[in-house]
């Protein structure tokens, strides 16, 4: 039996700007089937969060029930982690985001865990703006229960066992945009040069990010007719543009050609930067992200890349005026201040 | 860049660096599984068909393997290779039934051989199976050549030497010791089908030009010819105070054998900076841990005598000095110092002599008064004479010798077929797929995070009252594990389908040395620059796919892998698999 990953790394693996190494954000080996797009997942927040310089006690990992659910356990060894009840990933967070805003909250979900079992709970995360990046692996059958159709899986297209799948798909991305998300992206697993700089974006965006991420199910729904596997992914993605993450003050320019690129700048400094390509939009328009989705699943095509990105609305901490301090270093005597304080406020409703 | 070929053999020789560095290219990792799972025996059997002299490499091997290892890059220290061989051939009870059979109905060859060193008597493995008559010469009293006169018994103790020379001689070689070849022309004329010389390097350099030479003679003695005295028991004291010059192994062997045959105050001296002694770091240390010191930059000036005799010598101080090139010279200083000493060992270097080859029997000689020998076939300008080991091109060591000897022994074997000796065998390799099953195959690849672990040594003061007394106690059983257990597998290789593959990256998301690349082609420096770790070790090849359906290539850094088997082991479609690649060396008759 071998089955243990080997303490030793590339000797010439540098370490980042906090001096962790990469190994400092890994976790434990993945039990997931091998080729399963989700450890290609993980990998890509393993790299997001090394390059950011992201403390790893600074992070919370939290999932629901489902191989997605399960890879927490497979990145980010030394963040906090939870891992909730089936569905219910939306609501820790927002209960865990709320005691202490100071984290970075890291959701991970699955097709299931969100457009089914989950989906009440999405709906009211995404309305909230809480500040996290929810990423959901999808891979449209349920893969821990042995591959049925999930709510994803397209129309037609049909896993393992060669059945077409006859109900409409839920589109997370669709459906994020119309609940008001800030920030919504599409990627592909087996894309990591797409995947990884839109993770690191949704780390900086404040207020929700959702990353909806193509994973294809290698045991149960990798077959020519399956629309979530990775030959018929490949062939049918079309992307929004090339996407760069350039760091706050960061001193590498990227020189483009002009007019084929465009830079968004984000709160805090840094920036992404989008590779235009023939069929441009206005990103931060709502109902054009919408029409293009529209546009190219009519063509039987995955849209892919940032779809839409407005970093206005305030987060759920603004929308409800909570104190800047985490609550869980609040002290006694300021969240409870004693029976006179009562007495008084009670007094001036009178 | 073109698609790797993985059908030549080299290409997964290269992986092995310690196979690939060895001279008589010992499958390394094959015999140290091997010792890892108690197979002693066998972990012998398989360095004894390689290597001829596992008992005695595993003591005194210059181990080119080490520097080699790939353990090496990955962290600080490789595996102790050499020691480990030595715990195979400590450990392994009578293997007499597995050495090969010898025909009694011979093939009506006979072959001389002269010098009865490693080369000669690799020769003579080689052939006697095969169906050959032998006659071996040698001017001393037993077998084994420098193995015997040069090392000393503190190192490589005199029962091991011959348990190994006797399984060869064993075979049925008719010895012919205490006498000296004098004359080639009458070799020739015995009527041998084929004659090799291993008759090493035998003569020590000296300084006869250096004031007092002559009259501190008494005092002063060639290293080599000293230390074959002592390991002959011609000499057993020497003065309390001894200089040895010099600075390489025969230095330290010679340093060492003084402090234990009464000197007191033994120094080494030599001419250039202690960063260049040319001695193996490890046998350096040795000595410096029989608290022997080193004088570096001086340089010997003069022997200085009273009344006849060796007082002391003079020294010159230099120092390096490095001109625009580079190039490093010693530059006098002016300073001289004086050394009081009794006795003078010269170490200084080995020069090959060839006075009993006649000049006019058609062997020709180059300008270095050298025999010219083929670098393949070790065959000189009369077809059936032959050279090899130190005899050939100057002082190596006796690995070189024992694969020189194999060469020979093809060639030699060749003649006498009537075949040509340029027409070499290729090596016999195997190549084999060690799945089991899910997450089982048939190689360990839990390697060990131990650091390397040393070998101990007897008490000091114990070991330097008895010249005989071996100093390094061995592994035991349970270290030579530890040990073992560091060796990476490199000899099971990462071998890449790519018409399984379905880039799922999966493999390399897991692998933890990040070497394993999906990207598009390009030239090789190019592709070397844009890996996800620079591969920057460009003595260690690129592994390159045929395009993918993505037209990209699977692009492989060979330098530190690790070769776990995680790539294998996460691929969805077995587009990788972990084959052990086995190669033997091709050796005469096979």
């Amino acid at each position: 039996m071998t089955f243990i990953r080997p303490n030793f790394r590339h000797p010439e693996l540098s370490t980042n700007a906090i001096g962790q190494s990469i190994k400092s954000y890994e976790g434990a080996l993945s039990t997931l089937c091998a080729g399963c797009g989700h450890d290609s997942i993980s990998a890509a927040i393993i790299k997001s969060c090394f390059d950011l310089n992201l403390q790893p006690h600074k992070i919370a990992k939290i999932s629901g029930i489902g191989c997605s659910s399960k890879t927490p356990t497979y990145f980010l060894g030394k963040a906090h982690g939870f891992n909730s009840v089936h569905g219910r990933m939306p609501s820790v967070t927002t209960g865990a985001n709320m005691a202490n805003r100071d984290l970075l909250y890291i959701g991970v979900s699955g097709d299931g865990d969100t457009a089914s079992i989950g989906m009440g709970q999405f709906a009211h995360v995404v309305r909230r703006n809480l500040n996290m990046v929810y990423i959901v692996m999808n891979n449209g059958c349920y893969g821990l229960t042995k591959g049925q159709d999930s709510a994803t899986a397209d129309k037609g297209s049909a896993s393992k066992k060669g059945v077409p799948s006859v109900f409409d798909s839920i589109d997370l991305c669709q459906l994020a945009l119309q609940l008001g998300a800030g920030m919504v992206a599409r990627s592909f697993s087996g894309d990591k040069h797409q995947l990884i700089p839109l993770i690191k974006a949704a780390i900086r965006h404040p207020g929700f990010a959702f990353i909806d991420v193509v994973s294809p199910c290698v045991t149960f729904n990798n077959t020519p007719a399956s629309t979530k596997g990775y030959e018929w992914v490949r062939d049918h993605l079309e992307a929004t543009g090339t996407i760069d993450f350039i760091p706050a003050k960061s001193e590498i320019t990227i020189d483009y050609p002009p007019g084929t690129s465009r830079q968004v700048e984000l709160h805090d400094g840094s920036e992404l930067v989008l590779q235009k390509n023939a069929e441009d939009y206005d990103l931060s328009s709502r109902k054009a992200a919408m029409n293009r989705i529209e546009a190219v699943r009519e063509q039987q095509h995955i849209l892919t890349g940032l779809i839409y990105h407005n970093e206005s609305a305030a987060d759920t901490h603004g929308l409800i005026n909570t104190v800047r301090q985490p609550l869980n270093e609040l002290s006694q005597q300021t969240l409870c201040p004693g029976s006179g304080v009562l007495d008084s406020l009670n007094e001036s409703l009178r | 860049m073109k698609p790797t070929d993985i059908s030549d053999p080299d290409y997964f020789h290269k992986v092995v660096d310690c196979q690939y560095a060895c001279p008589a290219h010992t499958p390394v990792p094959e015999y140290i599984r091997l010792i890892a799972a108690g197979r002693y025996n066998d972990a012998y059997m398989i360095n004894w068909q390689s290597n001829v002299f596992p008992g005695v490499l595993g003591r005194t091997c210059d181990r080119p393997c080490e520097p080699a290892c790939r353990r090496g890059r990955i962290e600080e220290e490789p595996v102790a290779i050499c020691r480990l061989k030595r715990v195979a051939a400590d450990n392994k009870t009578d293997i007499s039934d597995r050495l090969p059979d010898i025909p009694t109905e011979k093939n009506g060859k006979k072959v001389a051989l002269i010098g009865a060193g490693p080369a000669s008597l690799t020769v003579a493995r080689d052939l006697m199976p095969l169906g050959y008559a032998i006659d071996l010469y040698d001017d001393q009293r037993k077998g084994g050549g420098f193995m015997r006169s040069q090392i000393p018994s503190f190192r490589l103790p005199e029962s091991v030497l011959d348990e190994e020379v006797n399984y060869i001689l064993d075979m049925g070689v008719v010895t012919h010791f205490n006498q000296t070849v004098t004359s080639m022309k009458d070799m020739l004329g015995k009527g041998y089908d084929a004659i090799f010389v291993g008759t090493g390097a035998p003569r020590g350099r000296d300084l006869p030009n250096l004031p007092g030479r002559e009259e501190g003679d008494a005092n002063i003695h060639i290293g080599i010819d000293w230390l074959a005295n002592v390991a002959f028991e011609h000499i057993s004291r020497i003065g309390k105070k001894v200089l040895v010059l010099g600075g390489g192994n025969t230095a330290m062997d010679c340093c060492r054998t003084a402090k234990r045959l009464g000197g007191e105050d033994v120094r080494v001296v030599v001419r250039s900076p202690k960063a260049e002694m040319k001695a193996s770091p490890w046998e350096i240390e040795d000595a410096e841990h029989e608290d022997i010191p080193m004088y570096e930059n001086h340089n010997p000036k003069a022997f200085v005598t009273e009344n006849g005799r060796l007082t002391g010598m003079l020294f010159e101080r230099v120092e390096p000095v490095f001109d625009d090139r580079g190039k490093r010279t010693l530059e006098p200083t002016g300073e001289e110092v004086f050394m009081a000493c009794d006795d003078v060992l010269m170490a200084i270097g080995q020069l090959n002599s060839f006075p009993w080859i006649e000049r006019d029997i058609g062997i020709e000689f180059n300008d270095w008064d050298m025999p010219e020998v083929d670098k393949t076939t070790f065959q000189t300008s009369v077809p059936e004479v032959f050279v090899g080991g130190d005899a050939a091109w100057g002082p190596e060591n006796v690995i070189t010798a024992v694969a020189h000897g194999h060469q020979a022994a093809i060639s030699i074997h060749h003649l006498c077929e009537g075949k040509s000796t340029t027409d070499r065998p290729g090596p016999e390799v195997n190549l084999m797929s060690q799945k089991m099953g899910f997450h089982d195959w048939l190689y360990d690849a839990h390697i060990s995070d131990d650091d390397r672990h040393v070998v101990a040594l007897i008490d000091k003061q114990k070991a330097l009252s008895d010249r005989k007394l071996e100093v390094e106690k061995g592994f035991d059983p349970l270290q030579g594990y530890d040990e073992a257990m560091r060796c990476l597998n490199c000899d099971v290789q990462t071998v890449f389908d790519k018409d399984r593959c379905i880039e799922c990256d999966a493999c390399e998301d897991i692998c933890p040395v990040d070497c394993i690349n999906f990207t598009d082609n390009d030239e090789e420096d190019l592709l070397r620059d844009k890996l996800k770790v620079k591969a920057t070790n460009k003595d260690q090849d690129l592994y390159v796919s045929d395009a993918l359906k993505t037209k990209r290539v699977m692009v492989k850094d060979e330098n530190v892998c690790l070769h776990c088997g995680l790539c294998a082991e996460r691929c969805p479609t077995g587009a990788w698999d972990m084959q052990k690649f086995l190669l033997h060396e091709a050796t005469a008759g096979k």
